[in-house]
């Protein structure tokens, strides 16, 4: 392989500093910020770093970011699931497609709040809570998504698989599975940012542990430093969670062509 | 000598359900047809009479709504498993997958019927490198001219030796000098396997030049002329033959 050149250095340099520049100039507003106001409302980021290592080394407070994380992909995967089932039922049988798609419309109306209420008055136990929860608000977004996925697939296509006559197994593994993975990944990575922030909310009102619950310890000592770095914490997840998707990505579509001109 | 069809179709009707933008359609009215082993069938038709459908029929891909389909004396739509490699699709369009390589695609038809990944893989390459496709094995399908693109599927449909093709204008979208060869590289390759071979065309030239028989259809896929050519009169592209083909076709 060729070794990058001067100029593909100096690219590469500067790309990174386009990323990273928004994020320096906020940290500077803030940090200009902090000296003219009271940290309980813009904390110095010295203070916020801090915080943050805190979380990072001390076995209890990560073992309560981890108990988000966990209930976060419990619940995507549980709507995943059960969302996968519902949408190939409906793609494949007008009558299922008919009852429960304006079930599902009628879901995505109902506040995630809401159903942290109804949680609360029908289960007991934190884990149960949040798990209904997440997979319930996940479940219309998923069920959607892969339903158009199912559907969009292109007949010609379809039907050129088809003529060789495959298994069921092999029809999946060949043709649906490759063609729908692009719309399931998109999925992935929506839910992801919609779950991170309805997490919190569950958390906050119906658990006791967790990121949730402990921005509400910092709410009630007034300590912006602490929310900001529990806040962080759910911010590198959903980072780290889109990277390890875009990594995904890069890998499995290899195969789509690029325009120079394109969009 | 009494010929064993191979594919037969006997009072096969097709017509498709009404939809929000089209009345009821009637594709196929009463075909009937038999199509003995090793032979290779031209299907000529203007454009909607229906010749798709009766390819589709053939293939398995759809049931008809009356009559009787058999292939190798078994009902294609509703036995489809039992002839699992027995019938190989070239269609009118490449429809390559493009999430797999040139060699990729050529294999698909191999894995649907358990062969190794080391036998498959062989006999993919051997079909790519025999329809000049040698060096473009691991390119994805939109590196490759429209004219590859179609030799691989030509190739994926060669390469699970089945023993019977089904080519729906397979070299329509080829150049001239492109679509002749490879014209002629299909024919001697389905004559060389004893391939039973049925294509359709828009082209009388190219029905002419590759059929052994001819059968001239109209609409709605009736069969209104249906001749057996003999190698000699191919050869000399016979004008009385042409003459009523025009002359269907023209009314």
């Amino acid at each position: 392989m060729a070794e990058p050149t001067h100029e593909e250095g100096a690219q590469a340099l500067r790309r990174i500093a386009q990323a990273l520049a928004p994020f320096v100039l906020l940290a500077l507003l803030w940090q200009v910020a902090s000296f003219y106001f009271p940290p309980y409302l813009f904390p110095s980021l010295v203070d916020v770093f801090a915080h943050t290592i805190a979380i990072f080394s001390d076995l209890g407070q990560l073992g309560e970011v981890l108990a988000t994380v966990g209930r976060i992909l419990a619940g995507l995967i549980g709507a995943f699931v059960i969302g996968t089932v519902i949408a190939t039922l409906m793609a494949r049988l007008p009558a299922v497609d008919r009852f429960l798609g304006p079930i599902l419309n009628f879901f995505q109306g109902i506040p995630a709040l809401s159903w942290v209420v109804f949680a609360i008055i029908w289960f007991h136990g934190t884990e149960p809570r949040i798990f209904f929860i997440m997979t319930v608000t996940a479940l219309p977004a998923f069920t959607f998504q892969i339903l158009d996925a199912l559907r969009g697939m292109s007949k010609d296509l379809i039907e050129m698989v088809m003529s060789f006559r495959p298994t069921r197994a092999k029809l999946f593994r060949t043709m649906i599975l490759p063609a729908i993975l692009p719309d399931i990944l998109t999925a992935w990575k929506v839910n992801l940012g919609n779950a991170s922030r309805v997490v919190v909310v569950a958390e906050l009102v119906g658990a006791t542990g967790g990121i949730g619950y402990e921005l509400l310890q910092q709410q009630q000592i007034f300590d912006m430093a602490g929310a900001l770095a529990w806040t962080l914490q759910l911010v590198f997840f959903v980072l780290i969670a889109q990277q390890v998707i875009a990594f995904i990505e890069a890998r499995a579509f290899r195969y789509r062509a690029t325009s120079e001109r394109a969009l | 000598m009494t010929a064993i069809a191979e594919i037969s179709l006997e009072g096969v009707a097709k017509w498709f359900p009404p939809t929000a933008t089209r009345a009821e359609f009637r594709a196929v009215d009463g075909l009937s047809l038999d199509i003995a082993r090793g032979e290779m069938v031209a299907l000529l038709g203007k454009t909607g009479c229906g010749k798709s459908t009766t390819f589709n029929l053939i293939a398995g891909l759809i049931a008809p709504s009356q009559g009787s389909v058999r292939v190798q004396g078994l009902d294609p739509f509703r036995e489809f498993d039992a002839l699992r490699g027995k019938i190989a699709v070239v269609f009118q369009g490449d429809r390559l997958l493009p999430w797999r390589t040139a060699i990729g695609n050529v294999e698909l038809g191999l894995e649907m019927l358990d062969r190794p990944p080391k036998e498959r893989h062989e006999a993919a390459q051997h079909w790519l490198v025999r329809l000049g496709l040698s060096g473009h094995e691991h390119d994805f399908p939109h590196a490759l001219s429209g004219g590859m693109r179609q030799r691989v599927s030509i190739a994926r449909a060669l390469a699970t030796d089945a023993n019977i093709l089904l080519c729906d204008e397979p070299f329509s979208a080829l150049d001239e000098i492109t679509g002749q060869r490879l014209r002629e590289d299909f024919a001697a390759l389905v004559r060389e396997n004893r391939k039973t071979a049925v294509f359709i065309t828009h082209s009388i030239n190219e029905a002419l030049q590759l059929g052994d028989r001819v059968i001239v259809m109209t609409r709605p896929a009736r069969i209104a002329y249906d001749v057996r050519l003999e190698a000699e009169r191919r050869a000399t592209n016979d004008g009385a033959i042409r003459a009523r083909i025009e002359e269907i076709l023209a009314a």
